[in-house]
């Protein structure tokens, strides 16, 4: 059998690192939720983004020269998509041509709205020498307003290359999220 | 300013394509601006340290029958920092072909033409300023249809 006070002490190392196990899970629930808040809450903003801009991607990327010396590739892009704000030349818009999934972003060049609100516009290129016509759908000659994704209204330079590096190194991405997620989750606050 | 209308295969239809000539002279650089093509002129936006460059655009806009109102860019320049704020041009044709959507330029008696431009910044809010003077342009009656531009 044990000796007695050996046993005492064996018990109490037992509950001692049973208590260690049981803080241990309970600290590693707690780092997740941590976790889980900080998603949601940045997934919550940036929806809230999309309810107050009326923009289905508040935030864009350039992707191209198109529109240089203004923006450049990387820069980032504040847009609003206001039902109400009426198109007009001179507008940079973002737009998406139907069937494609890369946004555009180009200046309006020429509007034609009808009484009854119906709008058919042209856009163009700062940098390019030929209107837009070429990017447009086979046989499409004009945008409407639902090729909208919304109007420029502010912009950061250089900000938005952090998105381009992470689509064009993905294991810089992956990378990252290693990172981010280690910092997290061994956090420890005291 | 000098103007024709000739018939001109646009996007399918014949749509009608206008001719337009014309003078700026603006001051760009503390205050309001203004667009002529005569006289007088007064003074205009700032070039201050955020200001990257702006997108000046000459825009033709006008109502027709087809359609309640029309805008079409005819001409645009960008002025970096530092360039000349004081633009003096005279006897400009058209950049861009100022193609109306449909017949609406035969007789139409109201063209206004303005000046407006678009500040870029280095970072921040991109705003449209329209320029303070406009002038109003009538198209003629007929078609040209020799080429006379």
């Amino acid at each position: 059998g044990w000796p007695r006070s050996g046993g005492i002490r064996g018990r109490a190392a037992m509950d001692l690192f049973g208590d260690l196990r049981r803080m241990n899970k309970r600290q590693l629930y707690y780092q997740v939720l941590n976790f889980a808040m900080i998603v949601s809450s940045a997934l919550m903003i940036w929806k809230g983004l999309i309810v107050v801009t009326g923009s289905e991607s508040p935030i864009v990327v350039v992707l191209s020269g198109s529109m240089e010396p203004a923006f450049h590739r990387g820069d980032l892009l504040f847009l609003t998509n206001f039902h109400d704000d009426p198109i007009r030349a001179g507008e940079i818009v973002v737009f998406k041509v139907e069937g494609r999934d890369i946004p555009i972003v180009h200046r309006v060049i020429k509007v034609h709205e009808k009484g009854n609100g119906n709008i058919k516009f042209l856009t163009k290129g700062d940098n390019n020498e030929v209107d837009d016509r070429g990017l447009y759908k086979e046989g499409q000659n004009w945008l409407e307003k639902k090729d909208v994704v919304g109007r420029a209204r502010g912009f950061l330079p250089y900000v938005g290359m952090v998105t381009i590096i992470m689509n064009d190194y993905p294991k810089f991405k992956y990378a990252l999220l290693a990172v981010m997620g280690a910092y997290v989750l061994l956090k420890r606050e005291s | 300013l000098r103007k024709n209308v000739e018939d001109f295969t646009g996007p399918r239809e014949r749509s009608d394509l206008g001719f337009v000539t014309f003078d700026i002279t603006a001051d760009i650089l503390n205050g309001k601006n203004g667009l002529q093509t005569s006289r007088n002129k007064n003074t205009l936006i700032i070039f201050d340290w955020n200001v990257k460059q702006l997108f000046l655009y000459l825009s033709a806009e006008y109502s027709t029958k087809n359609n309640a109102l029309n805008q079409v860019v005819l001409w645009d320049k960008i002025m970096l920092r530092g360039d000349n704020p004081r633009l003096s041009l005279k006897d400009m044709k058209s950049k861009y072909f100022f193609f109306d959507d449909g017949n609406g330029l035969k007789g139409n008696r109201n063209i206004t033409l303005t000046l407006s431009w678009n500040v870029v910044p280095n970072a921040g809010i991109l705003p449209l300023v329209t320029g303070s003077g406009h002038v109003s342009v009538p198209f003629p009656d007929t078609y040209e249809t020799t080429k006379s531009y």
